[in-house]
């Protein structure tokens, strides 16, 4: 049950927590707990993954290929068993890069209109 | 943390088991930080907004997932999909369509307010074998006046009556009734008012209620019609309301109510009967107090009139179970049958999905191998199953629907209920559950029953999946409860049709070919003359008789078969002396030619006459049983004998008739000359069926003849118009339908089970196709290997049967009532069933056995 072949367009639009993850992701492997701190830290507490978000996020985007589980762990003594780590593919990639032009494409529309100061 | 696990429970295993760790590690980790009750108040709330969403989404995901995962295999099987969504479809239509026609009937939701208070309540003279008697005016003025238990009663009786000016003149279904019927029922009128006891008195002015669809039809839906007068039976009554629509009682015709108003003549005898009950009892009084109740109320009025009420009881039973026996009996059959089919229809789904089971083993096992759980095989497989299952269940709903209108037949129009359940509710519960139980039960335990094996064998090259001992003969213990089930229904069904063959050969004793026969219910007392009457009959005969292709016309009191009372006592000093319970004929007044009309044998002496007039001696026509019960070996003409009222001679002998109905004895007959009626005497017994014996068609007679008898009096409907052989067929129509019913259940059954031992033998033959190879190898002939495989299905056969056909003796035995005579063991029917099991054996097994004969060693060892 892999898309990993497809075009990452027709995965888009992603749904927002799938594109924090990816973003937190993309910086290094991350375990659950640091996605989520990850996140809050990056938009200001603005967004609070919840537990049960971001791990039925997390299966469907190892459905999808997005992520896979890391086999590389931290050095024990940093260690927690129970942890897992997960990493961003190159399909990954390409769809959060996919994405980010999506929605830099969608922002150029609103600055045309004058929804957002800036430059048209 | 024990409620987190807890609630982490809500996802599925497989999410739990991988993500569930480190859930459960985070949640700690924000319970340490949350300080306070608020906080973790607050932390709760929000793990609970967390989790249910996303939980549900997770089951979605995984039900979307398997959808789509089962679509794509079933596409691939396309063969097994259609025939498991068409079994399960007749399994479940069949069962749909019986319940739900079986509980519209047996418990029906009555169209009244708190129905679950009304009975319905007789006179008990059991001494004299008379359980439910109807009331006499007096004694029903006396029970309400008396009874505690009750908080109001009525009583009603249906007839029908001449209304003239509305239309046509026609005979229209009505029923008298009490002021009291309708606020008992608890109706109300949907226009105008109701009855009130001013109206039911003696003397008032004459007042109708209209039901809604007359309203509708022959008043086209007026409001100004309240008020206005209505010439019912030669009398004018006022409108004073319309019924709501769907009031249908006491029957599904009745189309207008009138009060009764008794007059003192009436309440003088309490031994005329023709009152029938209902009550509504007090909130909270048992059946049982009712019955206590009216029953003391009966004892008391016995010992004060010991002669008109000697030994009289009360019957009482709730209004809602007065359903006939026979109709009970046969909605019971329907449901067994219904049963059968559906679960023959699951053993058939549940063979199926087994051995698709088996088929896949490899497949399962690899993903089980990749890491699906056991959990989620299982749960692809309900999904694949309730799928199935589900897409039978719409069709099979339709398919209820389409049916239930032929079922409807079966419910006695006398019941005051709509003729057909429609999609109700209840209906759908019933679709619902039947597929839930053909989804789950027959889907998943196979399912599990295959999983349950060494995964690792399976991969194995070459396994032989399914040929597992025990469950090859879990399989073959499902076939052969298909071919018993069958079988039963097919005999059940062979009994039913040889009674209803015995009852269509009773001889009637006349010959209804092409006799056409109306109604002319002459009302009173505008014909109370007989003289009147005489002319009425004498100018529509002689013109009918001109007719061309009309070879004779008469007219009667009823028809045979159409009407089984008017039975009164002999009494005479000329009789031998029978038995004093069978001193009693049947009495019918006609006119000439009747006889020669129906083709009933003058055996001795005459016909009624025309000089047979008012002051002539009085006659009778004597049917043959009647000569021979009281003058037996002599000569019965001009012995004397007594009957309703007058002595008479006999001037003649006929063939006996089955005057009651071609199931029923029927007592003697007498028939006596239309003139010999005194004026205003047994109006009840005046002539009003024409019989018209014809050659020409019915259609092309009928309107010259509603001419004749506008000519003859311009006011007079016409009613009942149909040819004596629909009034004989009428008699087995029900047993027709039920045959015809339960037979289209036998059949599917016999076809279900014959593609189950098809789909076994084949599935078979499929599994051992190498120890098939390696026996001809080593020298089997193809004769050995048809005889194994046939072997196989007749012993599945062999043992089905002899289990079926020790069911359909015990079904047959509670089917007796309905049997007409025929013997529960009845041996032909069940030669015919046994081989009509062989052949769809022979035909099951055919096919596979080729297939086993046709297989090349060679080939079928290369494939391994």
């Amino acid at each position: 049950m892999t898309t990993r072949d497809d075009n990452p367009e027709t995965l888009l639009p992603l749904p927002p927590a799938t594109f924090h993850i990816l973003l937190a992701v993309a910086a290094g492997d991350r375990h659950g707990y640091a996605i989520i701190q990850d996140v809050a830290a990056r938009t200001n507490g603005e967004v609070k993954l919840s537990a049960g978000t971001l791990y039925r996020s997390i299966q469907r985007m190892l459905e999808q290929g997005l992520l896979v589980e890391s086999r590389e762990r931290p050095a024990p003594d940093l260690d927690d068993e129970r942890r897992r780590y997960y990493r961003v593919t190159p399909f990954g990639m390409e769809v959060a890069r996919a994405e980010a032009r999506r929605l830099a494409g969608l922002v150029k529309l609103a600055r045309a209109r004058g929804f957002v100061p800036g430059r048209a | 943390m024990r409620l987190y696990r807890a609630l982490l429970r809500l996802y599925p295993a497989s999410f739990r088991h991988e993500y569930g760790g480190e859930m459960r590690a985070l949640f700690a980790r924000r319970r340490r930080e949350a300080s306070g009750a608020g906080a973790r108040l607050a932390l709760w709330l929000e793990t609970l907004a967390d989790v249910v969403p996303n939980a549900a989404a997770v089951h979605a995901e995984i039900l979307r997932h398997d959808l789509h995962y089962t679509l794509r295999s079933l596409a691939r099987a396309r063969g097994f999909a259609v025939t498991a969504i068409v079994v399960s479809a007749l399994g479940i239509g069949a069962t749909t369509a019986a319940f739900s026609m079986a509980m519209h009937v047996l418990l029906p939701r009555l169209p009244f307010p708190d129905a679950g208070r009304l009975v319905a309540f007789w006179q008990d003279q059991g001494f004299r074998g008379y359980s439910h008697l109807e009331l006499s005016p007096a004694n029903y003025r006396d029970w309400r006046r008396m009874a505690a238990s009750v908080a109001s009663m009525g009583v009603y009786t249906g007839t029908s009556a001449n209304v003239v000016g509305v239309g046509e003149p026609q005979r229209v279904p009505c029923a008298l009734v009490s002021a009291s019927l309708l606020p008992t029922l608890g109706v109300r009128p949907e226009l105008g008012r109701l009855f009130e006891e001013a109206d039911d008195t003696y003397g008032a002015e004459k007042t109708i209620m209209l039901s809604d669809r007359w309203w509708r039809a022959a008043f086209q839906a007026d409001e100004g019609v309240l008020g206005k007068t209505v010439s019912v039976d030669g009398e004018p009554y006022v409108v004073i309301g319309v019924m709501p629509p769907g009031f249908e009682f006491p029957t599904r015709v009745t189309e207008f109510w009138i009060p009764y108003q008794f007059s003192p003549d009436d309440y003088a005898d309490r031994t005329n009967v023709y009152l029938y009950g209902v009550a509504r009892l007090k909130p909270g009084v048992t059946l049982a107090q009712a019955r206590a109740d009216l029953g003391a109320v009966a004892a008391r009025l016995a010992r004060e009139y010991p002669k008109a009420n000697e030994k009289t009881g009360a019957t009482v039973e709730w209004l809602r179970d007065q359903v006939p026996s026979q109709t009970r009996l046969l909605l019971v059959a329907l449901v067994g049958a219904s049963v059968c089919v559906l679960l023959i229809a699951c053993l058939n789904l549940a063979n199926l999905l087994m051995a698709r089971a088996l088929g896949r083993r490899r497949e399962l096992a690899v993903r089980a191998a990749l890491g699906a759980g056991r959990e989620r095989l299982a749960r692809q497989m309900l999904t694949e199953s309730l799928l199935l299952a589900a897409c039978g269940g719409v069709l099979g709903v339709l398919l209820a629907v389409v049916v239930d209108p032929l079922l409807a037949r079966l419910v006695p129009q006398g019941l005051p209920i709509a003729a057909t359940p429609g999609l109700d509710l209840r209906m759908l519960i019933v679709a619902a559950a039947a597929t839930i139980a053909t989804g789950v039960g027959f889907g998943v335990v196979p399912a599990l029953r295959v999983n349950r094996g060494d995964d690792v064998t399976a991969l194995a090259d070459g396994a032989r999946a399914g040929t597992g001992r025990p469950t090859e003969r879990l399989r073959a213990a499902l076939v052969v409860g298909e071919v018993a089930a069958s079988i039963a229904l097919l005999i059940a069904a062979g009994l039913l049709l040889r009674a209803l063959v015995r009852v269509q050969d009773v001889d009637p004793g006349f010959d209804a070919r092409g006799v056409l026969t109306l109604r002319t219910w002459l009302p009173m007392p505008k014909y109370e003359a007989t003289a009147q009457r005489a002319a009425f009959y004498r100018r529509v005969l002689e013109d009918v008789d001109r007719l061309p292709g009309v070879s004779s016309a008469a007219y009667i009191s009823f028809l045979p078969l159409d009407f089984g009372g008017g039975i009164w006592p002999v009494t005479g000093s000329d009789l031998a002396e029978p038995a004093s319970d069978s001193r009693a004929a049947s009495v019918r007044y006609l006119t000439p030619r009747f006889f020669k009309t129906l083709g009933i044998p003058i055996l001795a002496g005459r016909d009624v006459g025309d000089g047979d007039t008012a002051g002539a001696e009085k006659v009778a026509v004597v049917s043959e049983s009647f000569a021979r019960l009281y003058w037996p070996g002599q000569n019965p003409l001009g012995r004397r004998f007594s009957i309703a009222f007058f002595e008479r001679t006999v001037v003649g002998v006929a063939g006996d008739v089955r005057v009651r109905g071609l199931e029923r004895p029927s007592e003697p007959q007498v028939y006596l000359p239309y003139e010999q009626i005194p004026d205003g005497w047994m109006s009840f017994y005046v002539p009003k069926d024409l019989v018209v014996k014809t050659t020409a068609g019915a259609g092309a007679l009928l309107p010259t003849i509603r001419e004749i008898v506008a000519r003859a009096d311009p006011a007079q409907p016409i009613s009942s118009v149909r040819m004596l052989s629909q009034v004989v067929a009428s008699q087995t129509a029900p047993r027709a339908i039920q045959v015809r019913v339960l037979g289209a259940f036998a059949l599917l059954a016999f076809l279900l089970a014959g593609i189950g031992i098809h789909g076994l033998l084949a599935f078979t033959v499929n599994e051992r196709t190498r120890e098939i190879s390696v026996r001809m190898a080593l020298g089997a002939q193809r004769g050995d290997i048809l005889a194994l495989v046939l072997w196989r299905g007749a012993r599945l056969a062999v043992l089905g049967v002899a289990a079926g056909g020790v069911l359909a003796f015990v079904a047959g035995r509670s089917l007796q009532a309905l049997l007409a005579g025929v013997s529960p063991g009845d041996p032909p029917t069940f030669a015919v069933a046994v081989a009509l099991a062989l052949v769809m054996t022979l035909a099951g097994s055919l096919l596979p056995a080729l297939r086993a004969i046709r297989l090349d060693p060679v080939i079928a060892m290369r494939v391994e």
